[in-house]
């Protein structure tokens, strides 16, 4: 039987990138921008810049290029992270100025590493009131951030003793917004290729934002319900927008612009240069779309990939 | 043929003697936990010579990657198509790595001390560092869970080899333990340098030097250590890359010269 759209979380969730960041992010917000190297949700990025929002936290494993320009346009005032840094490819230099200099301003800097970012998700996915991990011990980040907490075991180790473990606190950002390749118009949403940390930044967060390349017909994700990472019930709003992750990839899309990368570098270093880059290809724009024609079809098809379809699957049906 | 000889006989560099030293060390392991750049070359290198059976755990959460081309980055497109398996963060970090399933985990720093703790994170305090780097990653869950650390640094100096660091970012297992809570691993068992090899056996044991690269002296090596730099008893010297390594290397592993710069 059909199950048609509630009227809280269903009906008309599909909304241009502009609504979804007037309606869902407000001054002050705590925000969850998720996608680990792959699927990064930058237009989204773009577009909380274009509307000028302020005093952001935002949380992020690997906060990159898309946070650098964030902290750039003046959003942030505070980053929970557990790697600043451009991938493999150099440093931020805005987000440097910020920690080094406090230029233009300081930035408060929550540090963790990667494991400890994706038990505050599930933590805050699963309302724990803290999430155990093996990692930390001896290490000085628990010194420089107090949300890094050792507790002892209520349970004996495997010899009897008594055992100590660190654990992180939940994160519960005000909204996650996630990028994904397809997703049908109430929100069910597939990803193939990594698949990072967006399901649990989706549940931990108080609403939720997919950007995808495609809208697809119901009969697509349900033709293959185990590819569908977020269910529709965990999402409030669903924006179309293609080419919205770049300079990341989308698997079976587009590569990723590595030479954007490299050249990120050398625009962030300088803050004159950061600050034009932001006018022309930012501000200068006005929505995603503008900025992909903006890079043109040439440039596009520099990043087209071919063909690769998984092999299918038989979900069988009763006779 | 002319040319392969021309190639197999051209001086050896710095990042082909690297990745030809920590291949042989990673004879007889099975599960990897690397990067991009020489952990790449060194790895692929090994699968071509003393451990075919190895597979390589990508941070991104790949396993059993065929790329058709050499990967740029950990989350390179071509890592995916084709793997035998990609799975999340939550289950790479909690059931891969801290369940115990990587033999040795590749890592880097900027600096790193005699127990093998690294510092990733910043030069100066932590408060207004003169220089921030990027911060773990995952290198903090590598080190606490995997059963030995290999470390590649491709500079040897006092100031990256250093006797207290200017912060702890990826503990060893000598840190963890005098925190009260007993280490899985051994923590880094190998650090691969321009100058030769330290080692260490696990906790309770400091890095020692264990091999020079050939031309290279016991003094040069401790000159560029911060701390007092111990020797072991049997000190050797780098076998120089074999024909055939360097072949492999050069040839099959990175024709293109994407690392090995």
């Amino acid at each position: 039987m059909e199950r048609t759209a509630g009227a809280g979380r269903g009906a008309g969730k599909v909304l241009s990138m502009r609504e979804a960041v007037a309606a869902f992010v407000h001054d002050g917000d705590t925000v969850s921008l998720e996608g680990f190297t792959h699927l990064i949700p930058t237009a989204a990025g773009h577009e909380i810049i274009r509307q000028g929002r302020r005093d952001l936290t935002v949380v992020r494993m690997t906060a990159d290029i898309v946070v650098d320009q964030m902290l750039a346009a003046g959003c942030v005032t505070r980053l929970v992270s557990s790697f600043v840094g451009n991938s493999s490819a150099g440093s931020l230099g805005e987000l440097r100025r910020r920690i080094e200099h406090a230029d233009p301003e300081p930035l408060v800097f929550e540090e963790y590493s990667h494991y400890g970012m994706v038990c505050r998700y599930l933590a805050g996915a699963q309302r724990l009131p803290f999430y155990p991990l093996r990692s930390y011990a001896g290490s000085d980040l628990p010194s420089v951030n107090p949300g890094i907490r050792k507790v002892t075991s209520p349970y004996p180790a495997a010899d009897g003793s008594t055992e100590d473990i660190y654990v992180v606190p939940p994160v519960h950002p005000d909204v996650t917004f996630i990028h994904a390749q397809r997703a049908d118009r109430r929100g069910n949403t597939q990803i193939w290729g990594l698949t990072g940390v967006q399901a649990e930044a989706v549940y931990a967060a108080e609403k939720a934002v997919v950007v995808v390349e495609e809208l697809v017909a119901d009969e697509v994700i349900r033709a293959d319900p185990n590819r569908t990472l977020v269910p529709a019930h965990a999402v409030d709003a669903v924006v179309l927008c293609p080419r919205g992750a770049h300079p990341s990839f989308a698997q079976g899309y587009y590569d990723r612009d590595n030479a954007f990368y490299r050249a990120w570098s050398a625009i962030s270093k300088d803050p004159a240069r950061l600050r034009g880059w932001l006018e022309e290809w930012v501000y200068g724009t006005a929505d995603h779309a503008a900025y992909v024609a903006k890079l043109g079809e040439e440039f596009w098809a520099g990043l087209a990939v071919g063909e690769a379809p998984s092999g299918s699957v038989d979900y069988g049906r009763r006779l | 043929m002319s040319g392969d000889r021309t190639r197999s006989t051209r001086a050896v560099t710095s990042s082909e003697l690297l990745s030809v030293v920590a291949a042989r060390e990673l004879a007889g392991r099975r599960t990897v936990f690397a990067g991009i750049g020489l952990p790449t070359l060194a790895t692929e290198l090994a699968r071509l010579t003393v451990a075919p059976g190895i597979e390589v755990v990508y941070e991104s959460g790949v396993c059993g990657a065929h790329p058709s081309h050499l990967p740029e980055t950990i989350a390179d497109a071509v890592l995916i198509t084709g793997a035998e398996a990609v799975v999340s963060m939550a289950t790479l970090f909690g059931s891969v790595l801290q369940g115990g399933h990587i033999d040795v985990g590749f890592l880097g720093a900027a600096q790193i001390d005699r127990w093998g703790s690294l510092n990733t994170s910043v030069i100066g305090e932590w408060e207004s560092p003169s220089v921030r780097l990027p911060g773990s990653g995952g290198a903090v869950e590598v080190m606490a869970n995997a059963r030995e650390v290999f470390v590649v640094m491709r500079r040897h100096t006092p100031r990256s080899f250093a006797d207290v660091l200017d912060f702890c970012t990826t503990p060893g297992p000598d840190r963890a333990l005098a925190d009260g809570i007993r280490p899985l691993g051994a923590g880094v068992t190998r650090v691969i340098t321009e100058l030769g090899v330290l080692a260490r056996a696990g906790v309770g044991d400091e890095l020692r030097l264990v091999a020079v690269h050939p031309g290279v002296s016991v003094e040069q090596v401790r000159a560029a250590t911060g701390w007092e730099l111990k020797t072991a008893g049997r000190l050797a010297t780098t076998a120089p890359p074999t024909s055939a390594e360097l072949r492999l290397l050069r040839d099959d592993v990175d024709p293109n010269r994407v690392y090995l710069r």
